[in-house]
């Protein structure tokens, strides 16, 4: 009971900071549509309006991404499909949203997680439709040797940072337009590029390397998201109860007083980004194996960046990114949905996933909006500068 | 310690003597006895030639040969004085470029005048939004939302030129949208002393997300109205603008690139030789000491970032009123991580980044200049230039770049 009150102490900040946000997208919904502006002849029924308008976008939201009931046709399970598309989007966001949490704690940022997810498809994809393989090993191998790549790709990161003080921030970014750029190339080369096509896509990978579905063919969710709540379990594990987590979280608590006390950064900064980076490749390489198929230019889309969102959303704890990445990954499928039904373009939920972080960064003014003092404060994320 | 500092001053020949070494072996493939044209002669500006034929290989070839000399000068303790090993800094870039067009175009023209108006046309908004970087991070705050700043002085510039009928307008108002993003990074990282990458990078995708809304929402729907702004008139400069080469490269542009000439000179006089930016530097470097000579620093650095925003709000315009007249779907495309690159490349300095801005200008026109006339280097590899040349920057091969020594760390009297 005292635990779950704890919970409930932590998410109210987060809480009222969506609440806000989409306060907010609601007014802007309001204020662009001119016809709304135009038609409704005084500034009362332009407030009823613009609240009816964009209660009707959070609608559209909500069927999008949970439940419809125009799905539903001889099957009450069928209204579930926008849920189903909901964990296909949120698979590849929890381990992206892990690797920006990992680092936190680490005292690191990772803003690469969009290039090391773009390493992580390009592998599995490969893997998936270059060879073949007994069915689970396949899955295995592309697996196992996408979050080694990518972990490779990461680790170099930290092993840059600690050797030559290079900011991790500034090579990540770098690393994700490298990344990208390769990527480009490779789907114009003929070893990707799939036969017939012009525009960039590659070859489906083989049945043997797709994961199996959960409920049959109707819906796209894969086993993929119990690999991803898997991890996230395995990654909390590894912070709060081996010797490594602690050595990650010492050094990104004090990084000085570990190395007085005979943590070598070196090894913990590379050893962290590699993890963080396997971790993104894996989110790669599932988006790849459990729904896309095949790789594309846009393979990566935002997952990287919503990954640190993501990450701050859910107060960098794995628990909460899980979270966090269920909420965003739902503010993502139900947007397609939105956007169809009721002409709001899918890129509010964009405004709405920065006003959410900004508020949960800046409790003072979720304070003062809402009135309230007890709001639990973020304290894993303080601000560094370049040469920290 | 002195001979320490020469071994690593060394390191630029170091580093040429094995990029020219790698050119030299990838030149010396087979000869297909091919020449490149370089045309120099653009429109009606005085000249006296108007292109020079080379052969490709043999050009190339002659070219690294002497960068190879050049670098093996830079190694031996010939040269005491800084600004002599500079200029041949510059020289053997210009050398090894030049060598590497004349390969890559083989058997092609290459308009050289072109090439280079185009790089300039390119660098406009890096040069602008370095300049924000600048301001801002000498202050002691990272600006990461200079792709934010730029895209909303974009949109802004190119609405409001639409609905007033007149690009100025729009020029005029781009400042105001790039200081607004700045004045919420302010708000939140020097009140709130939230951290500033993150904050940086929220900001981004606030605006980007922002300007495709109402992109989608009003831009498209009543385009006449609200995304027809047309584009700023090139004003040429007499005579000046005669000038073969330089002329119609420097002289024969729109208001925006004028203004960015007066903002470069503004701002590295004004930064090394005035009050406001002597104690900039001084609060981005030790705040503390700054305070106790009596400078109030949360308010010069919240000054600071709201300007940095305006630069870069101005910079945005230029995609809009300055190049194609309407606004696109996030059309700054990541214009603003290329000026943070060259921010961190050109080492904080004014000077530094602006000849960055350059070298990435013309890497990215470069690319498009040769898939145009066709060569068999991918231009993704073109286009990667700006990025990997900035990880070898900070990664202290080159000489090592050092950031102001408080940027990114917000200030509160009595420590942290």
């Amino acid at each position: 009971m005292k635990k779950f009150r704890e919970l409930l102490a932590l998410a109210k900040l987060p809480a009222l900071s969506f609440l806000l946000a989409f306060s907010v997208g609601g007014v802007l919904i309001a204020f662009s549509d001119l016809n709304l502006l135009k038609g409704s002849g005084n500034p009362f029924m332009f407030i009823i309006n613009g609240i009816r308008e964009s209660l009707n976008a959070y609608l559209a939201l909500f069927q999008g991404s949970i439940f419809d009931v125009n799905q539903v046709k001889d099957n009450f399970i069928q209204g579930f499909y926008p849920l189903s598309e909901t964990l296909v989007v949120a698979t590849p966001l929890i381990l992206t949203g892990l690797s920006v949490t990992l680092a936190f704690r680490s005292g690191l940022f990772n803003i690469g997680a969009q290039g090391q997810f773009i390493v992580g498809a390009t592998l599995t994809s490969f893997l998936g439709f270059k060879y073949e393989f007994p069915a689970i090993l396949h899955v295995l191998i592309c697996l196992i040797s996408s979050f080694v790549l990518a972990g490779i790709f990461g680790g170099l990161v930290g092993f840059l940072k600690a050797r030559t003080g290079a900011h991790e921030v500034i090579v990540t970014i770098m690393l994700n337009y490298v990344a990208l750029y390769f990527l480009f190339w490779l789907l114009s080369t003929k070893t990707f590029l799939r036969e017939g096509r012009l525009d960039p896509i590659s070859p489906p990978i083989n049945e043997s390397a797709k994961l199996p579905l959960l409920f049959g063919k109707d819906f796209r969710i894969s086993i993929g998201i119990l690999i991803s709540l898997l991890i996230a379990y395995l990654i909390s594990v590894l912070l709060n109860r081996t010797t490594y987590g602690f050595k990650f979280r010492a050094v990104g608590l004090n990084s000085n007083a570990a190395k007085t006390a005979g943590i070598s950064s070196l090894m913990v900064m590379t050893m962290v980004m590699a993890v963080c980076g396997g971790l993104a490749g894996l989110g790669g390489s599932l988006n790849i194996l459990g729904g896309e198929y095949a790789l594309t230019t846009g393979v990566a889309g935002s997952f990287g960046f919503d990954a640190i969102t993501v990450a701050l959303l859910g107060r960098a704890k794995p628990v909460g990114t899980v979270f966090a990445a269920f909420l965003f990954a739902m503010l993502r499928a139900g947007s397609r949905t939105m956007q169809a039904r009721t002409q709001t373009p899918i890129d509010i939920v964009l405004v709405i996933q920065a006003l959410i972080i900004l508020f949960v960064a800046a409790p003072a003014l979720v304070k003062a909006v809402f009135r309230t003092k007890s709001v639990r404060e973020s304290e894993t994320i303080q601000a560094k500068g370049w040469n920290g | 310690m002195a001979k320490i500092k020469v071994i690593s001053e060394r390191k630029d020949g170091v580093f040429f003597l094995i990029l020219s070494g790698i050119f030299l072996w990838v030149y010396s493939g087979p000869n297909p006895n091919l020449h490149t044209t370089f045309g120099i002669k653009l429109q009606k500006e005085w000249s006296i030639i108007d292109s020079f034929k080379v052969d490709s290989i043999g050009f190339a070839k002659n070219l690294t040969l002497i960068a190879i000399l050049i670098s093996i000068l830079l190694i031996t303790p010939v040269l005491k004085r800084k600004i002599h090993r500079k200029i041949l800094d510059y020289l053997l870039s210009v050398i090894t470029l030049m060598a590497f067009i004349s390969w890559a175009a083989k058997g092609q023209f290459i308009p050289l005048t072109g090439l280079l108006q185009g790089s300039l046309l390119l660098a406009v908004p890096l040069i602008f939004g370095s300049m924000a970087g600048v301001i801002s991070e000498r202050s002691g705050v990272i600006n990461i939302a200079i792709e934010g700043q730029l895209l909303a002085g974009a949109f802004v510039a190119g609405v409001v030129a639409s609905l007033t009928k007149n690009p100025l307008f729009g020029l005029a108002l781009a400042p105001f949208a790039g200081a607004l993003i700045g004045f919420l990074l302010a708000v939140f990282a020097v009140k709130y002393q939230i951290d500033q990458v993150v904050l940086g990078f929220v900001l981004n995708v606030l605006v980007i997300g922002l300007t495709n809304f109402l992109y989608k929402k009003l831009l498209i729907p009543y385009q006449n109205t609200w995304n027809n702004g047309g584009t700023l008139k090139n004003i040429k400069i007499p005579i000046l603008g005669d000038l073969p080469l330089i002329g119609p490269i420097l002289f024969d542009q729109n208001l925006i690139v004028y203004l960015m000439y007066i903002g470069i000179f503004w701002l590295n006089y004004a930064l090394f030789k005035t009050r406001w930016g002597l104690r900039t530097i001084a609060v981005g470097e030790h705040p503390a000491a700054a305070d106790t000579v009596g400078i109030d620093v949360n308010r010069i650095r919240f000054r600071n970032v709201i300007l940095a925003g305006a630069v870069a709000g101005l910079g945005g315009a230029f995609f809009t009123v300055g190049a194609v007249g309407a606004f696109g779907k996030e059309m700054t495309a990541g214009k603003g991580f290329i000026a943070l690159a060259a921010l961190i490349f050109g080492k904080w300095s004014p000077i530094g980044a602006l000849f960055a801005c350059l070298l990435f200008g013309f890497a990215d026109n470069l690319q498009g200049v040769l898939s145009i006339v066709g060569t068999s280097i991918p231009s993704s590899f073109m286009l990667m230039v700006p990025y990997v040349a900035t990880i070898i920057a900070v990664t202290g091969f080159v000489g090592r770049v050092r950031a102001p020594a408080a940027d990114g760390v917000p200030y509160r009297r009595g420590g942290s």
